[in-house]
């Protein structure tokens, strides 16, 4: 039991040495953006990989300066912008030191799909004052707990997803009178659950909630829950499934019925319409947590993302590849506005003040860094239903919210102003 | 005391890290060191023969202990929270392991398992401490003394140093003296040390008490490091990680674990930063290398060495 101390400080020291050679590579000339999002894992498929392949696109096309205008400068500001990408799995302890590994190698990082990663970085970009844009994460804790400095969303928070979808219904069915959920048990599934009961709760005093099921994440196998729902007699069910989970629910719910006999809203189910396509069954009420995908405005930037996602990845730009070409183009936007005509490269502080209660364009349509003290983003809200015509999945019926009828004013908490009547 | 002689050395190393490195550095030694605890509680285990796949209960609970000192009575010491949250996790050893202490092999090792899922399911039912997401914590002062933001990362991987180096010394003594030998003894021949007239049972709770309330001591650590606490630290694919440090380690050392924690987080890093769509494959590959060449860990280096010169 005698330490061989000799042997251990050597390797240590190996190991710490090595350590501090990775970050030197600090390239002088284009502007360096850290890119994080999921690479592996279940969060992949649907939204990482077409995050990072939205990230790879659109910084390729801002350098070539073949972006729509007001995008058409080549780079940020004339300066050409480089990637690094990272992959986001691990947890939020494996990403606060990736995160803090990536600090000194890039100027911007832009980044998180995980509501748990977005809530640890955020303090530590604070700290390590570095300008850091989350694109995709939904939690409205963020800048509702705590405000920052160096912390930006340009994405709207998941307060809205489940306000316009209970809007839609009400207008669609006013005689509602009950409900069910079926949706994943952790953060995301619970919180989507309870801003969508707390909203139909307001809208319909007296709405009855026959159950809500929360099947562990990455179940996949729905039978005893579809059973349930079916025999809860809910005129309504609602679910924020994503992914695997809810490509296990369409299938299995699908030919048991769970479509005709009940109204099925899901909440976060575009990106599934890629890779599920007619076999989602008609009249299914369908998110894209923004006006992004199937919803995205006739603008030009919006056809510019379509056509040139689509031309070079075979597939359409799901709304994951909306935020992170928002995000990027936001962080563009700020850039280019704290350059002003100068020749100067801006310094962040600059970035910053440009960049709080920034409205800028993007591929949804306007953005507007209107709550958070000017930190977090809101956008118009659509909502849709489904219908096949001709062999093909089409979303009809499509019912837009502005910004501020779906999203709490500034200073108020998402889970209160539900309660309290979803008014301005 | 030749023991505590020889442990000043990576306390002043460690303490000069802390110092001149930077931030990311500080960081990451930091979290090398709250892994290293845990694993050298898990080798104290090892020794008597038994293995611990749910060693992330007891890293979660001094993690949630931390944090809930800090979230909901507003304490924000960090030598209480450290202390907190060895506490808390030794608590729950003690009670928990009155029943583990009965079982060996795998039946001890799915139980423990078991019993950190347990903790996993609750918490991510736990609306209110935020499920999945977590929440942050903030630790301002140590003793009393306010830390300048910036600087208290530093002070806590020197309070971490000391803390590790204390209890690396004890486990040492410990092992090296009557009761390490009674418990190799368990792990060999049960029923021989049972006839010799010391309870085996004795031995291993004792241990499973040490070893809850070091990785009880390491969460605390990653929680004041990381300053955000989730779900993530009681799942079995962090129990999982800290049996890989232990294998990657070796188990013949006190000092193998710290070295193996520092490897583990450097491999981790530069795999995700040089490979970062392939980085679980390269460290699966490291550790199929070291189970194929190395099967007593890299610490057979060091052995292989010493008997060379």
């Amino acid at each position: 039991m005698r330490p061989s101390l000799s042997f251990g400080l050597c390797a240590a020291l190996a190991a710490f040495v090595f350590l501090l050679a990775v970050p030197a590579s600090l390239a002088q000339q284009p502007l360096k953006v850290g890119i994080v999002t999921f690479l592996s894992g279940p969060a992949a498929g649907p939204f990482g990989v077409p995050a990072r392949n939205a990230a790879e696109l659109t910084a390729e096309l801002l350098n070539a300066g073949t972006v729509p205008a007001p995008y058409s400068q080549k780079g940020f500001g004339g300066t050409p912008i480089e990637l690094v990408i990272i992959d986001e799995a691990g947890g939020p302890q494996k990403q606060v030191a990736e995160y803090r590994n990536l600090v000194p190698r890039v100027d911007i990082v832009i980044g998180y799909i995980s509501s748990g990663d977005c809530l640890a970085i955020a303090p530590v970009a604070e700290e390590q004052k570095k300008l850091t844009v989350l694109f995709d994460c939904g939690t409205p804790r963020i800048f509702e707990d705590a405000s920052y400095k160096y912390v930006f969303r340009t994405g709207p928070t998941g307060t809205m997803d489940n306000v316009s979808v209970a809007l839609y219904l009400v207008e669609r069915t006013p005689n509602v009178k009950s409900i069910a959920g079926l949706n994943q048990n952790y953060a995301w599934g619970q919180d989507s659950w309870a801003d969508f009961e707390n909203a139909m709760k307001t809208l319909k005093p007296g709405i009855e909630v026959k159950t809500s099921q929360m099947p562990k994440l990455f179940a996949g196998q729905f039978g005893a829950e579809i059973t349930t729902l079916l025999g809860s007699g809910a005129e309504v069910i609602h679910s924020s499934m994503w992914g695997g989970d809810l490509e296990g629910l369409v299938l299995q719910g699908a030919p048991r019925g769970l479509f005709e006999k009940h109204k099925v809203v899901l909440s976060a189910g575009e990106p599934a319409i890629n890779r599920l396509g007619t076999r989602i069954p008609d009249g299914t009420i369908l998110g894209a947590r923004g006006p992004f995908g199937p919803f995205a405005p006739g603008t030009d930037l919006a056809r510019w993302l379509k056509t040139t996602y689509q031309d070079r990845y075979h597939v359409p730009p799901n709304y994951a590849s909306f935020k992170m070409t928002q995000a990027i183009l936001g962080v563009k936007a700020a850039y280019e506005k704290a350059k002003g005509s100068g020749n100067e490269a801006p310094d962040q502080d600059k970035i910053i003040a440009a960049f709080e209660n920034l409205t800028f364009e993007g591929p949804g349509g306007p953005v507007k860094m209107a709550l958070g003290k000017g930190h977090q983003a809101i956008m118009d809200a659509a909502v849709g239903t489904t219908r096949v015509e001709g062999g093909e999945l089409k979303i009809v019926d499509i019912a837009r919210y502005s910004a501020d009828k779906v999203n709490p004013p500034d200073g108020v908490k998402s889970e209160a102003w539900i309660k309290s009547g979803i008014k301005k | 005391m030749k023991a505590a002689i020889v442990a000043i050395a990576p306390l002043v190393a460690l303490t000069g890290l802390a110092l001149l490195s930077p931030q990311w550095l500080v960081f990451m030694a930091m979290l090398a060191l709250a892994k290293g605890v845990v694993v050298l509680g898990l080798l104290v285990l090892m020794r008597t023969g038994l293995v611990s796949f749910g060693q992330g209960l007891y890293f979660g609970i001094g993690a949630y202990a931390a944090a809930l000192l800090s979230h909901h009575l507003h304490v924000a010491d960090a030598a209480v929270m450290l202390l907190a949250g060895a506490a808390a996790a030794g608590l729950i050893a003690a009670l928990l392991g009155l029943l583990l202490a009965r079982y060996r092999d795998i039946f001890f090792a799915m139980l423990s398992l078991a019993f950190s899922m347990i903790l996993y399911g609750v918490l991510v039912k736990s609306a209110a401490l935020g499920s999945t997401d977590g929440f942050n914590l903030h630790a301002r002062t140590f003793f009393g003394v306010a830390l300048a933001s910036g600087v208290e990362r530093r002070v806590f991987l020197i309070a971490g140093a000391v803390c590790a180096v204390v209890v690396a010394l004890l486990v040492h003594r410990l092992l090296g003296g009557h009761w390490g030998r009674l418990a190799t003894g368990v792990r060999d021949n049960e029923l021989r040390v049972a006839y010799l007239g010391a309870s085996p049972y004795r031995v291993v709770y004792v241990n499973y008490l040490i070893a809850g309330a070091m990785a009880g001591l390491g969460g605390a650590l990653a929680a004041l490091a990381v300053g955000h606490v989730d779900p993530e630290m009681t799942y079995w694919t962090t129990s999982g990680e800290f049996v890989f440090i232990a294998i990657l380690g070796g188990t013949q050392s006190i000092l193998a674990p710290f070295v193996a924690a520092s490897i583990f987080e450097a491999l981790r890093t530069i795999a995700s930063q040089y490979a970062p769509n392939v980085w679980q494959m390269s460290l699966g590959l490291a550790m199929l290398a070291i189970i194929m060449f190395l099967p007593a860990g890299l610490w057979t280096l060091a052995e292989r060495r010493r008997r060379s010169v």
